[in-house]
């Protein structure tokens, strides 16, 4: 399980983030969500470690990742897989060798277990007829789920998502959601997704979590999601023609 | 000075919490056959033109009677050695190599690939900048005496060609009071360019925010950034070994 707590981050005078509480439990996707620039990375970042907030704690499984040793963050960190925002696929290395990476690089497994695992990891997002392709060569939806095969390879406990669906079109994005989904109940991973995709809002978010203006405004999940009486959740979620057509209904 | 002090704990995140020994062996390959195989060519074109220049022209300025035509090849040796090929090629250098490891680094960073490195709990910098340094010092040097002896091949060849010079007198004048401790002063001032070229080139790109316009201008201000540092370090070792 992951708890947030009192998490508050300030860039110059701008507060980003202000006093945001949560848990995210196993075997469940989260997801946290929200309009642009309303701080739903800067919170990842802050749970992932990239940033650092100003105040509060991130637990893992009751492990503080703030204020742990440098071995205690490490040893964090491996339980962790994270696809990012633009797949963030290392360019001079082939597919293979992409996901095949973190097991190089923190695991003292054979080439052969190395190998296994890799192969199985490509296999399980239906790329293993592509491991010998460049990511140049790949399309942004297979970027994606070569970064979801990276991310899992290490078998963590911890699956974090930025903006999933970022780029895709909408057939894509489904597919994207239901591999995260799957691979979440598969592999009992305490999964975060930050998005503002409402496809995903309404078919994988089990727990959702709308921030505005760097505040939680409201938890939920997917059945509630639509009967809320939080006006800022609701302009966000009816900003789309189509659904204010459908809610008229 | 904020900048310069960032640029010291930078420094030393390249050595703090290193990652094992065997990953940087295959890395610091690479780097050598990208920082130094791939530059041999325009090494080797600018250190034989210049070497050539330096000849012709120093031959139209000696034309006085009573200077021996020896002098010539005396001061194509030198000028060469001393200061045409360890830093004329660094600085050829340092908008090839220089502006190839900030543009390479920028993009990692702005794409989240450095982000990715650093959510697995590798350290980044060492990961990626360390073999880029290593490699630089080792490529530099070689690529320092190949230029030097270009150059020298460069000016016999023009100077022998256009007439300015016979063989013979540029054969004695190669010859003419050899010290060799030029050549050792080439070579350390050649480690402290690749390091110099090599650190501040990463650092640039290393610390990128923003998109490819920023990326574009770290690459510019690692070349800039380093060719300034050459000079300047250029003096101090001059005046610290020579003077």
């Amino acid at each position: 399980m992951i708890e947030i707590k009192n998490i508050a981050k300030t860039f110059g005078d701008r507060q980003v983030l202000a006093g945001i509480d949560g848990s995210f439990q196993p075997g469940e996707t989260s997801l946290v969500i929200g309009g642009s620039g309303t701080g739903k990375s800067v919170l990842l970042k802050c749970m992932i470690g990239l940033v650092t907030p100003d105040e509060g704690e991130v637990l893992y499984d009751g492990r503080n990742f703030l204020t742990a040793d440098e071995n205690t963050r490490k040893a964090i960190r491996r339980e962790m897989g994270v696809l990012f925002q633009g797949s963030a696929l290392f360019d001079s290395k082939n597919v293979f060798d992409n996901v095949r990476f973190p097991l190089d690089m923190l695991t003292q497994m054979s080439e052969d277990e190395k190998a296994d695992r890799a192969h199985a990891s490509l296999q399980r997002v239906g790329l293993e007829n592509a491991e010998q392709r460049m990511p140049s060569e790949i399309s942004g939806g297979m970027k994606k789920r070569v970064g979801i095969a990276r991310a899992i390879v290490m078998n963590p406990k911890y699956l974090f998502c930025d903006e999933p669906n970022s780029g895709l079109d909408p057939l894509t994005s489904i597919k994207i959601d239901q591999l995260i989904k799957e691979i979440t109940d598969e592999y009992k991973i305490t999964t975060v997704v930050i998005t503002h995709d409402m496809n995903s809002m309404m078919e994988i978010g089990e727990k959702i979590m709308f921030l505005f203006e760097g505040h939680k405004l409201w938890e939920g999940n997917s059945d509630t999601l639509a009967h809320s009486d939080v006006k800022e959740l609701n302009e966000f979620i009816y900003a789309n023609k189509l659904l204010r057509e459908l809610e008229r209904k | 000075m904020v900048t310069l002090g960032r640029y010291f704990i930078f420094l030393g995140t390249l050595v703090r919490n290193r990652e094992r020994l065997k990953v940087y062996l295959r890395l610091i390959l690479d780097e050598c056959v990208d920082i130094g195989v791939n530059s041999v060519f325009i090494v080797a074109i600018v250190a034989s033109f210049i070497g050539a220049v330096t000849c012709v022209q120093t031959a139209y300025n000696l034309d006085n009677p009573f200077v021996p035509r020896n002098i010539i090849a005396f001061i194509v040796r030198d000028s060469t050695i001393l200061e045409f090929a360890p830093t004329i090629s660094s600085i050829v250098l340092a908008g090839k190599v220089g502006s190839s490891i900030a543009g390479q680094l920028g993009t990692m960073r702005v794409t989240e690939q450095i982000d990715a490195l650093e959510v697995m709990g590798i350290n980044s910098s060492s990961y990626l900048v360390l073999p880029k340094v290593i490699g630089a010092m080792l490529m530099f040097p070689l690529l320092t005496i190949m230029a030097a002896f270009l150059g020298i091949l460069g000016g016999y060849l023009a100077g022998v060609i256009v007439g300015v010079i016979s063989h013979e007198d540029f054969m004695t004048g190669l010859r003419f009071s050899y010290n060799p401790f030029g050549i050792k002063f080439a070579l350390i001032k050649t480690e402290v360019f690749a390091f110099l070229i090599a650190t501040i080139s990463a650092y640039q790109g290393f610390n990128v925010s923003g998109g490819a316009l920023e990326v574009g201008n770290a690459s510019t201000n690692a070349v800039t950034a380093s060719c300034i540092s050459i000079i300047v370090a250029d003096f101090v070792l001059t005046q610290l070994l020579l003077a």
